[in-house]
Parts: C-alpha cells; sequence; structure tokens
C-alpha cells in the first residue's frame, strides 16, 4: 500500500511544478513561470475582479421597490407562485388582520405542523437544512466552491476544446483552433455546479444548474460569440433541484443527473426531454455520479453514508454502506472494471473490482465484489522543507483517473486556517499488473499563496496525460505528464488495426526499471 | 400464406401470453384497489372504527363479490381491447378533420360503445359497493297528493346519475384515448425491470387519473345539468317508475350542489379509470418487454424465428419492433452474440446472418429518406405539382416491381425488395379500418378537401418502396440531383442502378395527361379557394402545425434502432470482426447515413419541423412520437461520430464519393 510518505517533498514555496518528464516531476521558480504561461496556448487567467458579480438574489431586490399594497388574493397567489404551499400559508398567517381569525390561526398551526414534520426529516437527513448554495459547495468537487472563480472546468472528449463555468454563471468555450470564445448566458443558469461536454457529439453541453438542467447546443462552426438562449434545451423534474452532479453516458445516449434533495436519480434522453426517475429511498438523495468509460456502471453516492453502484443494461443497483461518512468522490479505470472511491472523514482510497464475466449473459447482474480494498493510506504527514515544516495529507476532495489508466490524481483539502497544511494535489502511477498498486508519482504545485481548486485530465492527450489545474487565484494551468503508455487499450488485439495513437508501442522496459528503483 | 403463419408464430406464442399476464396481473390487482376504494367511498371522519368494520362487513356479502366477478369481466375485455386495438406506430392526425375522421371511425365507434358499456358496468358496481342511498335504482315511495296509500315504485335518481356519469367517463376515456394516442406503445430507452418500472409509474396513474377523473365529472356535471331530462324521462318511461316530486331533481343548482355526492362521483370516476389506466399500463409494460430472438438456430425449423429472418417480416409490427430493439442491445450489451452476427455460414463461409441484418438496416433507412426527400420536395413546391402525374407514375411503379421481380429475385439480396411501405405504415394488429399503406394521413385522403400537398406526400411514398433499388421517380431525379448524385452510395445495397429502360417510361405517360390535369386541378384550385373563405372550414381543414413532420417520424423509433445496431456493431467490428465481413458494407453503411443525415438537416430546416411540442403534463397518453424525429436526428448523428471515432483516419481508406468524404471529413474534424 503506498503512503504519502514515499512521495519526494513537497517544492519549496516560488516554484511550480510544470511537467513530468523521465519520470520526474520538473519545477520552475516563479520569476520564468509568467512567460512558461503565457506560451502555454490553453492556459487562462480570470483574475477575480474582471468578473461582473451580482450580489443580490431575487428576493433582496424586493427591498429596492417601495412597497404597494396590493389585495389579499394578488399577494396569497403571488405567495403560491413564489413559496408554494408553505409561502401560502405563511402568507395568510403574516397578513391576519385581512383574513377570518379562524383561517390564520388554521393555517398558522398547519404551517408549524409541516415545520415540525420538516425539521423531523431534516434530523433523519441533515442535509436537507442547507440552503441551495450551501448545499453546492458541500457536495461539489471544487474544493470550496463559493469562493472559486472557476466553477466547473469539462474538457471535450474528442475535441481540443473545453468549458469554463466562471463564478458570474457564465460559461466560455475556449477553441485553440477558432478565435472565438462563445459565452452561455442563460435566465436560468445559476449556480453551476458542474458542466460536461456530450461523448459523440461536437455540440452539446450539459450544464447543472440551481434549479434545472441545460443542454447548450453551441454550433462549433458559428461565429456568434453569444449563443442565444434558444440553443439551450431546459430539462426539468418536479422536486429535482438542486442538480449538483451530471454524467453522460459514453455512449452520448443518455444523461444522468443527481440532487441531495430528490431521493430519485434521474436518467434523460435528452433529445426527447423525457426523464426516467430511477427511485431508491435510502441515503436521502444523491450528491454525486460518475459513469464508468466501459458505460456498464454508475456510482451515485448519497448524503448518508451509504453509496450505490448501477449497473446500466436494467439500471439495478447494489448499495455499499459505509462506515464512516458519505462518499465523497471517485473515479473509474479506463476499462471499467475498477472504482477507486473516497470516504468523507477517513484518508485513504479504497478501491472496488468489477468483474465483466458477466457480460454476456443478458439478465443477470453483475456480480460485484464482496468488500473494498484499501489501496493508498493518505494521512497526514509531514516534510521537512527550506521553508520548514509542511504537512500534507488528511481528508480528500476528490479523484481523478487519466484515460490511459497511469496517472491518478488526488486532490487533497488540507486546513486552509491552519499554516502549513496547503490544498495539494498528490499524483500516484497505476499499474495493474501484476497486482493493481499505486506508486508514488509527486506534488503538483502552483504559484504561492494559490490553492488547486479543480483538476480534470484531458480525455485524449496523445504523449501521456495532461492534468489540467484551475486555482484558486482564478489560473488554469495545464501540468502534461509525458510517459510511454504501457498499458494498451482494451480493444486492439493481434490482427486488427492499432488504434490511432503513433506512440504507442510496448515500453514496459521503461515504467518497470524506475519502479523497482523507487520502491526500493 | 407463409408470412402469416409466421406472424401467427410470434403473436400467438408472445404477443397473446404477454396480454394475458398482463390481464392477470390486472386482475389480481383489482382486488387490493376495489379494497381501497370501499374504504375510501365510505369514509366517515367521525367514525373510523367503524368505517372499517362496516367494509369489512361488506366485503364478504354477496353483492360485493358479484361485483367484482363484473369488475374482473371488465378488466378483461379492457385488456382484450387494448390487445386488439395497440399500435407501435402513432396515428397523427393532420388536420382536425382527419381527427374527426378518426373519432366516427366504425371501428372507434364500437371502441366507445364497449367502454360506455362497461363505464356503465363498472358504475353499477360503483353503486353497489357505495350503498345507501345510490344502491338501487328503484324506490318505493308514496306520491304527496295523499289521495291513495298505495306504494309505487320511484326512479332513484342518484343510481341513474351514477351510471350515466359512468357511461360518460368510459366514453371519454375513449375518446381522450384517440386524441392523445392513448392505445400508442412506446418503447422506453432505460431499460428495467417489469416491477421496477410499474412502480415508477404507479404515481403517475395515480395521479393522472384522479385529474382525468376531475375533468370528466366536471364536464359530466354541466352535461347532465342542460340534457339530464331526457335519459331520466325515457327510464321513467321504459322501467314504468315514477318521478318523486318530494325530492330535488338532480338537473338542478340544488341538486347539484351537494358535495357527498360530488364527492362520490369523483371517487368513482377514478376508481374506473385507474383500472383501466392499470390494465393499460401493465400491457405496455408487458408488451414492450424485450424478446431475445437467437441469431442463428443450429435446427432448420427454427430458423424464421432467427433475428436475421424476423427482421425482414412486415407482419406485425410488433414483431420487427422487438426485433429491432434485439438487435439494438445485442449490439450494445452482448459480445456472442455479436460474435454470431459476425459469424460465417458452416457450409460455405457466407455472412449471412450480417448480410440478412444491414440490408433490413439499411433499407429501413434508406426508405425513411426517400420518405423526406418526397416531403421536403412537395413541401418546398408549394403543393402545386402536378397531382394526377402520381396516379400515373404509381401505375407504372406497380408495373416495373413485378416485372422486376425476377431480376430482382436473382439478386443477392432478395429480403430488400420484399419491402414495401406496408412494413413501414402497417399497423401492427390490422383491424378492418384503415388500408395500411397511408395510416397516417387516411382521413385526409377520403376528404375531397385534402389539400393536394398530403396527396402528393402519400403518393410518392408508395410508389417509390416496392423496389425503390429499380425505380426512381423522375421529379426526385430532376428535383434533388445533388441527393441522388451517387445512386449505389445512397441506396446502399448492391442492387442495380435503375434500369434506363423503366425511367424514361412514366416521364413519357406523365407527359401526356398533363392538359386534362391541369384543368382538373385549375377547378380543384378554385373549389378549394372559394371554401377557404369559410372559417369553419378552415378551422377543419387547415393543417395542424409540426403534424405532418410528426406523421413523418411516426415509426422512426425503428430507425433509431436500426442506427444504433448497426453503428454499434461497426464500432465493435473493428476489434471483434474476425473476418472482415463489416468492411465490405462499410462504405454503403456510411454512405446510407450520410445521405440520410443530409436530408434530415434539410426536413429541419422547414418551418414548424424544429419546434418542441408542448409538453402535457399528466395524461396516460404517450407523447413519446411527438419527439421522435429530435430523438432520431441526435441518434443519427451519435451513429456517425461513433464510427468515425472509432475508424478515424482509416476511414479515408473507405471507397466513397468526393461528396460524402468531404461531408465525413467534417465529422471526423468534431464540426457538425
Amino acid at each position: 500500500m503506498c503512503s504519502l510518505a514515499l512521495f519526494p517533498a513537497p517544492l519549496p514555496s516560488g516554484q511550480t511544478t510544470l511537467c513530468e518528464s523521465n519520470n520526474e516531476l520538473l519545477s520552475a521558480t516563479a520569476t520564468d513561470h509568467p512567460l512558461n504561461q503565457e506560451s502555454c496556448p490553453l492556459g487562462l487567467y480570470f483574475p477575480r475582479e474582471s468578473l461582473k458579480l451580482h450580489c443580490r438574489t431575487e428576493s433582496s431586490s424586493k427591498a429596492a421597490f417601495l412597497d404597494h399594497s396590493e389585495t389579499l388574493w394578488m399577494r396569497s397567489a403571488a405567495a403560491w407562485r413564489d413559496g408554494g404551499f408553505t409561502g401560502l400559508l405563511d402568507e395568510i398567517t403574516n397578513s391576519n388582520t385581512e383574513v377570518p381569525k379562524c383561517l390564520s390561526v388554521s393555517s398558522g398551526f398547519t404551517l408549524a405542523l409541516l415545520r415540525w414534520f420538516s425539521s423531523f426529516h431534516g434530523s433523519l437527513f441533515p442535509h436537507l437544512t442547507l440552503s441551495s448554495d450551501d448545499m453546492h459547495a458541500e457536495f461539489s468537487q471544487v474544493l470550496n466552491w463559493s469562493d472559486c472563480v472557476v466553477r466547473a472546468f469539462a474538457w471535450h472528449p474528442h475535441a481540443d476544446k473545453f468549458a469554463v463555468a466562471l463564478l458570474d454563471d457564465s460559461i466560455k468555450i475556449y477553441n485553440p483552433k477558432s478565435a472565438t470564445t462563445p459565452t452561455l448566458k442563460h435566465r436560468l443558469q445559476r449556480s453551476v455546479a458542474a458542466v460536461q461536454w456530450k461523448p459523440l457529439c461536437a455540440s452539446a453541453l450539459a450544464v447543472a444548474c440551481q434549479n434545472c438542467l441545460l443542454v447548450w447546443h453551441v454550433d462549433p462552426c458559428s461565429l456568434s460569440t453569444r449563443p442565444s438562449s434558444s440553443c439551450a434545451q431546459v430539462l426539468s423534474h418536479p422536486g429535482h433541484f438542486p442538480v449538483t452532479s451530471i454524467a453522460w453516458s459514453p455512449s452520448g445516449s443518455l444523461l444522468v443527473s443527481a440532487s441531495p434533495m430528490d431521493t430519485a436519480m434521474m436518467v434523460w434522453d435528452v433529445a426527447s426531454e423525457s426523464g426516467v426517475p430511477l427511485q431508491r429511498v435510502g441515503g436521502g438523495g444523491v450528491t454525486f455520479l460518475s459513469w464508468s468509460p466501459d458505460g456498464s456502471h454508475v456510482l451515485a453516492s448519497t448524503p448518508s453514508a451509504l453509496f450505490r453502484v448501477w449497473e446500466t443494461r436494467m439500471w439495478t443497483c447494489e448499495r455499499w454502506p459505509c462506515v464512516k461518512g458519505r462518499c465523497q468522490s471517485g473515479c473509474w479505470s479506463p476499462d471499467g472494471s475498477r472504482l477507486l472511491f473516497v470516504v468523507q472523514g477517513e484518508t485513504v482510497i479504497y478501491a472496488l473490482t468489477f468483474s465483466d464475466a458477466t457480460a454476456g449473459v443478458p439478465t443477470c447482474t453483475s456480480k460485484g465484489p464482496q468488500a473494498a480494498a484499501v489501496v493508498a493510506d493518505l494521512s497526514e504527514t509531514t516534510f521537512n522543507t527550506l521553508d520548514g515544516d509542511i504537512i500534507v495529507g488528511g481528508e480528500i476532495q476528490s479523484l481523478s483517473w487519466d484515460p490511459t489508466g497511469e496517472r491518478l490524481a488526488v486532490l487533497l483539502k488540507g486546513d486552509p486556517q491552519a499554516a502549513g497544511r496547503p490544498a495539494i494535489i498528490a499524483v500516484f502511477k497505476t499499474r495493474t499488473n501484476p497486482i493493481f498498486e499505486l506508486l508514488p508519482c509527486g506534488f503538483v504545485q502552483g504559484e504561492p499563496g494559490a490553492e488547486p481548486r479543480l483538476m480534470q485530465f484531458h480525455p485524449n492527450f496523445q504523449h501521456g496525460a495532461l492534468l489540467t489545474v484551475c486555482w484558486s487565484n482564478g489560473r488554469i494551468t495545464h501540468v502534461p505528464f509525458y510517459f510511454l503508455s504501457a498499458g494498451v487499450p482494451h480493444f486492439g488485439f493481434s490482427g486488427s488495426p492499432s488504434l490511432p495513437r503513433p506512440q504507442e508501442r510496448p515500453a514496459d522496459f521503461a515504467s518497470q526499471s524506475l519502479f523497482t528503483e523507487l520502491l526500493s | 400464406m407463409f408470412s402469416t403463419e409466421q406472424s401467427c408464430w410470434f403473436v400467438r406464442k408472445v404477443i397473446c401470453w404477454r396480454a394475458v399476464a398482463s390481464i392477470a396481473w390486472a386482475v389480481l390487482l383489482l382486488l387490493p384497489i376495489t379494497v381501497v376504494f370501499v374504504i375510501l367511498s365510505r369514509f366517515s371522519l367521525l367514525h373510523p372504527i367503524q368505517t372499517i368494520s362496516e367494509c369489512l362487513s361488506f366485503l364478504s356479502c354477496a353483492s360485493a363479490i358479484f361485483s367484482l366477478i363484473l369488475l374482473c369481466g371488465v378488466i378483461i375485455m379492457v385488456g382484450f381491447l387494448n390487445l386488439e386495438y395497440y399500435t407501435v406506430i402513432p396515428t397523427i392526425a393532420c388536420s382536425k378533420i382527419a381527427l374527426l375522421g378518426q373519432l366516427l371511425h366504425p371501428r372507434q365507434c364500437v371502441n366507445s360503445l364497449a367502454h360506455c358499456i362497461m363505464g356503465i358496468i363498472v358504475a353499477w358496481c360503483c353503486a353497489v359497493t357505495i350503498g345507501g342511498r345510490y344502491e338501487t335504482i328503484g324506490y318505493p315511495c308514496t306520491q304527496g297528493d295523499g289521495t291513495d296509500g298505495s306504494p309505487q315504485m320511484c326512479l332513484n335518481e342518484y343510481h341513474l346519475f351514477l351510471l350515466l356519469a359512468g357511461a360518460f367517463v368510459g366514453f371519454s376515456h375513449s375518446l381522450l384515448g384517440v386524441i392523445y394516442n392513448m392505445n400508442y406503445v412506446s418503447f422506453h430507452t432505460v431499460q428495467q425491470y417489469k416491477y421496477l418500472r410499474f412502480k415508477g409509474s404507479l404515481p403517475l396513474v395515480v395521479k393522472c387519473s384522479a385529474a382525468q377523473a376531475l375533468y370528466s365529472v366536471r364536464n359530466y356535471i354541466v352535461v347532465y345539468f342542460f340534457l339530464g331530462y331526457i335519459p331520466k324521462a325515457w327510464i321513467c318511461k321504459t322501467l314504468n317508475l315514477h318521478l318523486n316530486s318530494s325530492v330535488h331533481p338532480l338537473d338542478s343548482v340544488a341538486g347539484l350542489l351537494d358535495l357527498s355526492l360530488l364527492y362520490h362521483q369523483w371517487i368513482s370516476a377514478s376508481f374506473l379509470l385507474f383500472t383501466w389506466h392499470i390494465t393499460l399500463l401493465l400491457f405496455r409494460i408487458f408488451v414492450t418487454e424485450v424478446y431475445i430472438f437467437p441469431v442463428q438456430s443450429s435446427f432448420t425449423e427454427d430458423a424464421h424465428q432467427c433475428l436475421p429472418k424476423v427482421l425482414t417480416d412486415k407482419q406485425p409490427m410488433i414483431l420487427k419492433f422487438l426485433a429491432l430493439q434485439d438487435l439494438a442491445l445485442l449490439s450494445q450489451h452482448s459480445p456472442s452474440r455479436r460474435c454470431e452476427v459476425f459469424g460465417l455460414s458452416q457450409p460455405g463461409g457466407h455472412p449471412h446472418n450480417w448480410n440478412a441484418i444491414t440490408q433490413e438496416c439499411l433499407s429501413l433507412l434508406a426508405d425513411l429518406t426517400q420518405r423526406l426527400v418526397a416531403y421536403h420536395d412537395t413541401v418546398s413546391t408549394n403543393g402545386r405539382a402536378k397531382s394526377l402525374s402520381t396516379g400515373s407514375d404509381r401505375k407504372t411503379s406497380s408495373e416495373t416491381s413485378i416485372t422486376s421481380c425476377p431480376e430482382d429475385l436473382m439478386s443477392p439480396r432478395p429480403t430488400l425488395l420484399m419491402k414495401t411501405p406496408t412494413s413501414v405504415f402497417a399497423r401492427s394488429i390490422v383491424g378492418p379500418s384503415q388500408s395500411p399503406l397511408t395510416a397516417p394521413f387516411t382521413p385526409d385522403l377520403d376528404s375531397p378537401f385534402a389539400s393536394p400537398a398530403l396527396r402528393r406526400l402519400t403518393a410518392p411514398v408508395d410508389q417509390f418502396s416496392p423496389g425503390f433499388g429499380t425505380v426512381q421517380s423522375p421529379h426526385i431525379m430532376r428535383r434533388a440531383p445533388k441527393l441522388w448524385s451517387t445512386p449505389t452510395d445512397s441506396q446502399g445495397n448492391g442492387s442495380p442502378p435503375p434500369s434506363p429502360a423503366s425511367v424514361p417510361s412514366p416521364k413519357q405517360e406523365t407527359s401526356k395527361p398533363s392538359r386534362l390535369a391541369q384543368f382538373l386541378q385549375n377547378r380543384k384550385e378554385q373549389v378549394k379557394h372559394f371554401l377557404a373563405k369559410r372559417v369553419l372550414i378552415m378551422y377543419l381543414f387547415n393543417k395542424l402545425p409540426e403534424a405532418s413532420s410528426q406523421a413523418l417520424f411516426a415509426d422512426s423509433q425503428a430507425h433509431i434502432w436500426a442506427l444504433e445496431g448497426l453503428s454499434y456493431l461497426v464500432q465493435a467490428s473493428f476489434s471483434e470482426d474476425q473476418f472482415g465481413v463489416v468492411q465490405t458494407t462499410l462504405p454503403s453503411i456510411l454512405g446510407c447515413m450520410l445521405v440520410l443525415q443530409e436530408a434530415v438537416d434539410r426536413h429541419f430546416k422547414l418551418p414548424h419541423a424544429s419546434s418542441k411540442p408542448v409538453r402535457s403534463a399528466s395524461s396516460m397518453g404517450d407523447s413519446a412520437h411527438k419527439t421522435l424525429r429530435f430523438a432520431l436526428r441526435a441518434t443519427l448523428k451519435t451513429a456517425i461520430y461513433r464510427i468515425t471515432t472509432t475508424f478515424g483516419n482509416h476511414l479515408n481508406a473507405v471507397q466513397m464519393s468526393a461528396e460524402h468524404r468531404k461531408r465525413l471529413q467534417q465529422f471526423l474534424e468534431y464540426k457538425e
């Protein structure tokens, strides 16, 4: 089992990680750093000051206008529209001078009963009492979501372009081959929690918003910088908000969305805008979704100490109760046979192995493993550097596995209050033969004072793996890992043409020797 | 006949049993539903315990058991009607008059009548169940004039009110069934086990039954208020009953303002609709369940049950749909069955399975392409084309198809020319109702005022389809040279190009009657112009926006599965196809998809084609058919991308026309 003690020490302050080459992480000092970033074509910088934030919400704007008296009916109708049944009751209770006494008393009584009941429900599932924004922050994969300039990031699965969701609720699409950067804005696009491109499609981008799910169709050939909101499909289902996580099926046909408030996970057929709720009551909601790259399983974690693994053939699920906390994040190996996940409150990475031997048998659900195995221990470790002791480790925010299955990036939460305990990205090398194990690679660090908030691997980087990191200061950088992929992807046995990846050749020797060196 | 025998095989062995199973479940569920109904109908807030004991004693008495048996009979009847009337291709009315024609169709009248009678039976059972003042139709009473003490039988209007409500709700259910296409059985993209699917849709059924019951009761009360005296007088006369003048008549404001009456009315209507909807839901769930066809069988007597053979069957439609669904699923999920598809026949080494499957899928897609092109043609010329020419075209095309038959039989893929439009438009269980050729448009065609555009729309469809490899419509050749510049690619099969002999002949014939046709056309235009000024006529005959587009894509679920099946198989062939059987057909598959893509793109540029339908919030009618064209567009694009991402630059080695290559390059660069 791998632990952080085997890692090389973090860089001294002022140095940033540039890339991995020849099996070691190269770094540069901060002085030549800006130059370096300028030269990188897709390196972006969003200073917080440049964003025009709208700090008002709908309810607070009411105070700006003069109060004028409406009739009780009008107010009741407005309350019904804005706040639903409880809003109506609230309105009736408050305007007790105008309504008959018995009505206001009874509505007050009903309201109290409802509140009591919901508090009971809330005590069962504490997350239900959170506000929408808090819920986003709590369950997002982004570290410190509410304060983050870049709130979501997504590489296109095939083409070289990506979408960035910013703090001001706009989404920008960057494509190095085109001069236009379309900016997507929509009335309903608020508090973006996640964005994801549809696989096997050039244009569709799904956005998880506060009240609904948007699917933008951004024509890649269009020269327009502000696609109109008619390019967006709105998918909503009663009770299914806020949406905190979405996942496209790798075949591009279905989209699943999850909301911590809704016990049902929605499976959308986006083209026909119809959704099928998959209801399972336990857990009190669904927070995080991850579809395995081979399309056979979906990980769905709940706010309670329980997560589910759905098989996508007949949509049945296995329950996985955790001991300590909820499942915070997870990722699948490229062949979909292995799931790594982390649990809130624990500092280890677990692995589950699924055998797909049953794939040919149509009616049988795939028989999963019996227990999860611990593959890495990330408990706190102290490194002595020139700047003093740095404590690295602790709870894990998110996991990301590169598409070749050779590098695993782990975003460690750190402790923002304490000095010397920064949030940091630890990168592991992974190998599956002869046994699955994680080997240390190194830490990825940015400019001084910048914390990593969000990371994602490029889905088809030719020379190894490319990790994109969004930093707390609004900068987006890319860290390439140059290596020769040893694990050949699964299709392509003898006789059939190999994948169009020119660098690919059996290169066991390179990694083998180096791994033994590190291990000894 | 051979083919009917086969269809009998499937309907007899599978569909009937599925229907029987669904009815059995519905009957089993009837008991708990009835218990809930009894409790709800007799519930009194003040005496809950007494209510329950009353209910229990009622449930064990003879009349309850008798009414339960009656209800079972009704459920079985409803299930039978579901089986008889279901369709996998929705019938879409293109104008108000077409809808009216559907509603007044004899077959539909029978359906409505049956529902009326069943509604009365259910309402009688409800009346017995609720008991009290509803129980009997007559009651002894003494007339108020006091001269004679002899008891008379008086009419119990409450009972009559309930019975008529049952008839009304049954009737409106059957009418709404036509308007919302309730007999349409749609297939779901998300596969789930039957129990889970049932459980998932149960809340929706409860909600929409209650809502529909509410609307029906509201309408019924209005009708009864104005027309209630007619049935009342009639019943009194036939049964020799008297009206009790001492109680309020129900067709008055005071009589109808009875909350308990309205509640009972609503709860019994909900009960009625809920049992019927449950039966329908179970039927849908059972019928659309995946059926696994063997890809190949080792016994020759089972050969007609194998997937490649079943796919080419035209009747019943449900068989074709289930076969295509199975194809789409096997191509995605089961490597072992894919292996059989890519396999070679044991003596001879021919890829018969693969050939048969691709042939059928490609001909389906080519068929859709031609429909789209023909429609686009009629719309772009605004229906001003010579309408009589279609008649002569039809004649010649049928002639050519007959004469070309022997030639086609010699061609390596005889399955292709078996394709007639019947297979596309036919309803799964063909009733005596509509000619299957023109199901989506029938009422329009029958009416003398149908717009020529519609007539022409249907005409090309049935003229092109038989053996489209051999017959090309001349005006298609003329108007859409771009689409048909590469006939071998676009048709996606190896059939011979249009023979020069057969093509010019319709041209010559069409030029002959054109003067007469022109004259008739002008007269018709004048008549139409005259009629178009009348508002009612305009209302009835105006085409509903986007309905023709919906009708065009009514059976597109089949095309979606064909596209998915083909693209997944091609993707899997990259690593699994050991003999290279897929490579030989790859150019035609790509060509077919690209031509369809172009046609679909053009179609979506038409007005109304890309407007989204309004979502109906809660109704049992399935509105999936309204969005099939969007689903088809998305699936088509994904299918092409699936092939291009799998093969990448290897596709440059595939033979295809320059135009297709350009198009494909767009896909390779992710610019579509």
